[in-house]
């Protein structure tokens, strides 16, 4: 069955509600776990926290199809928990098993699961925007009305791929959702050292296409949002952009010292936690009693341990077996 | 008077020398000024040499070389960072296409003594994109240098020396070294040298950055069973420097090469090739190659098995005595 998108009201209902809360929370305490493990070198190799972005994520791949695709950064456990990766798939990746869904060999930066049409986080910034590209191409010209969803941060904006996919995607009408979540920093540099225009939003527009700037904090906004870009990007009017606008809690990776961000900007974006927003917002509409989110809390608890212990009984791949997949595999050949 | 510090730090101080020296040296790169770089290798410049000299750029490594070519034509010494080895690849087309080729292509009219400097290899826990070692293909194009350092005396000296060049240099920096400590004196030891840095009589090892500690540290090893191996760092890639390892193989009879990046088509198979030619009525055994294996980089988990260690150095040398 195919769902109809409706107009999206600004108020979802109760149960629409409860599943972005849970979906958030899931992101929330899984990497709150990955932090643990990582201290404890059960993770190995870089790692970049979402925690703060979670609302981005959940909001945008609730408006979503399968059948869509989603093309992702390195900073991506929380899209690929949101688009419905199993976080027992997820954390075995984390831990390099071989029931990761990258087998193992990809770790925290390059989650890929096929089946759920998630095409991959990118160490390179911007490196997704052209395969985004190719992907909306292919859907384009077999005739499929899936839009690819390519997520990609504010640092991106400056890289040349970055002005040539806009370019090309605009140019040739492909359905491709641009979702630019502009926390605020490359890495260590604030926007407005690193872009002229920090209008995002704007400068995607003067590729023409509609481009528009959402806060990113508030999960509903962005469902909205994203709902409306994804009608008109099926309906085969071409691309759209949505500029996220976000906030990470956490430093870039595990290993920098924040040095760069002003403690009391921090703490001012920290008053407007998304998973805060929406239990405020649920609890003055009387949909959420205390006892709902320490069951909520408590279940996605279970959920994260489930996942390490999923990732703790896999095993690695056999260093014998590194010299496979170079190239493919036909039978009878290796 | 010979200073400890760790080869990080001597970049640091070589760069910042540079930039004392020569009001025309700029530096730029993603996070390099307010931030002092990811391994904090511009850290303090651009407090010290303000924002015009130590400049944080966008994540544009095209534009950041692309714009380096346009300063060097204009009479500066940029210095660019790449802040990882795998990033480099979107700057390719300017380092290959333009970079390499302006002098050239102008019959020496246009120089472009850019800088572009490279944290490169693995050994530090990352992955593909973060632990590369791409040395080959900047070596096989005509109109670039290529350098790399393995001790922080030589990364304080070789630093400034490639930014007093007057065409481009790769200048790679082996990124697992960083945090290594030794004495840093300036030296007039050229740039486009290689150098014994241990001298022995059975088997001559070759090796360049992160792979000298490993030489030398299986130099020691092979030396407790009585075999004495000299160990040359090659230091500079293109042009190699290859008459100090003639007259060791001539010496030797044997040899064998080592570095991180694939074997496949890498820098060993160059020189394996140029002994052979050279040497060939000297050699006791065929050049013999230690190398990453022909995959991309691995992941952190496995890491130590991709990388050649002292074992697989001494496994080779057997092999070369065993012929």
């Amino acid at each position: 069955m195919t769902r109809t998108p409706t107009v999206a009201a600004r108020t979802a209902g109760p149960g629409q509600r409860l599943t972005l809360l849970r979906r958030m929370l899931l992101i929330r305490r899984f990497e709150e776990r990955c932090v643990e493990l990582y201290s404890a070198a059960r993770i190995r190799g870089f790692m970049h926290l979402y925690i703060g972005e979670e609302a981005v994520a959940t909001g945008v791949m609730a408006a979503l199809t399968p059948d869509d695709a989603v093309v992702s950064t390195y900073r991506e456990h929380g899209h690929a928990l949101a688009r419905g990766v199993s976080a027992d798939a997820v954390m075995a990746e984390m831990f390099g098993r071989v029931d990761g869904c990258s087998r193992g060999r990809g770790g925290s930066m390059h989650l890929f699961d096929a089946g759920a049409r998630f095409y991959g986080g990118n160490a390179i910034v911007g490196g997704g925007l052209p395969i985004a590209v190719g992907l909306a191409l292919a859907d384009a010209l077999t005739g499929r009305h899936a839009v690819t969803a390519c997520f990609f941060g504010d640092g991106a904006v400056a890289e040349g791929e970055f002005h040539e996919c806009l370019n090309l995607a605009a140019l040739w009408r492909l359905p491709v959702l641009f979702c630019c979540e502009n926390n605020q920093y490359a890495m260590g540099t604030a926007l407005d050292r690193a872009q002229a225009v920090t209008d995002l939003a704007h400068r995607a527009g003067s590729y023409g296409m509609t481009a528009r700037a959402v806060d990113g904090m508030d999960v509903e906004a962005v469902v909205q949002a994203a709902r409306q870009a994804v009608r008109a990007v099926r309906g085969g009017h071409g691309p759209r952009f949505l500029e996220l606008q976000t906030y990470r809690f956490r430093a870039h990776s595990m290993y920098d010292s924040d040095r760069y961000r002003d403690k009391a900007e921090i703490a001012r974006w920290k008053l407007r936690d998304p998973i805060e927003l929406l239990c405020a917002r649920m609890r003055g509409d009387g949909q959420l009693e205390a006892a709902d989110l320490a069951g909520l809390d408590a279940a996605v608890t279970a959920d994260v341990d489930a996942a390490v212990a999923f990732a703790e009984r896999s095993p690695a791949e056999p260093v014998t077996d590194l010299t496979r997949f170079v190239h493919s595999e036909r039978r009878g050949t290796r | 008077m010979a200073e400890m510090m760790t080869l990080g730090k001597a970049l640091n101080a070589g760069l910042r020398k540079a930039l004392e020296d020569d009001p025309k040296v700029v530096i730029m790169g993603e996070d390099v000024g307010k931030l002092g770089g990811v391994f904090r290798i511009t850290d303090g410049l651009q407090k010290d040499f303000g924002e015009d000299r130590v400049m944080d750029t966008p994540l544009a490594e095209s534009g950041i070389v692309g714009t380096a070519v346009g300063l060097a034509i204009r009479g500066y010494r940029p210095v660019c960072e790449i802040q990882f080895d795998g990033f480099v690849f979107p700057a390719y087309n300017q380092i290959v296409t333009q970079v390499a080729k302006m002098h050239y292509r102008s019959l020496g009219r246009l120089r472009l003594p850019i800088v572009i400097r490279i944290p490169y290899g693995g050994g530090i826990g990352a992955v593909e994109h973060h632990s590369e070692s791409p040395e080959a293909y900047f070596s096989h194009t005509p109109g670039l240098k290529v350098v790399t350092c393995s001790n922080p005396s030589d990364a304080y000296t070789m630093i400034q020396q490639a930014i007093r060049s007057d065409d481009p240099v790769v200048f790679f920096e082996p990124k697992r070294r960083y945090w290594e400590k030794g004495e840093v004196e300036f030296s007039d030891f050229p740039l486009h040298a290689s150098r014994v840095v241990r001298e022995g009589t059975d088997a001559t090892v070759l090796a360049y950055g992160p792979m000298v500690k490993v030489a030398t540290d299986a130099a020691s090893a092979a030396a407790e069973d009585g075999r004495s191996l000299e160990v040359i760092d090659l230091r500079t890639l293109s042009p190699l420097d290859l008459g100090p390892v003639y007259a060791s193989v001539r010496k030797t009879g044997r040899c064998v090469v080592v570095h991180e990046a694939p074997g496949n088509l890498g820098l060993g198979a160059e020189i394996a090739a140029r002994v052979t030619e050279e040497c060939f009525y000297s050699l006791e055994a065929p050049v013999l190659r230690v190398a990453g294996y022909d995959i991309p980089y691995p992941a952190a988990r496995v890491e130590e098995e991709y990388l050649p260690d002292l074992d697989r150095v001494l496994d080779a040398v057997d092999r070369a005595f065993g012929w």
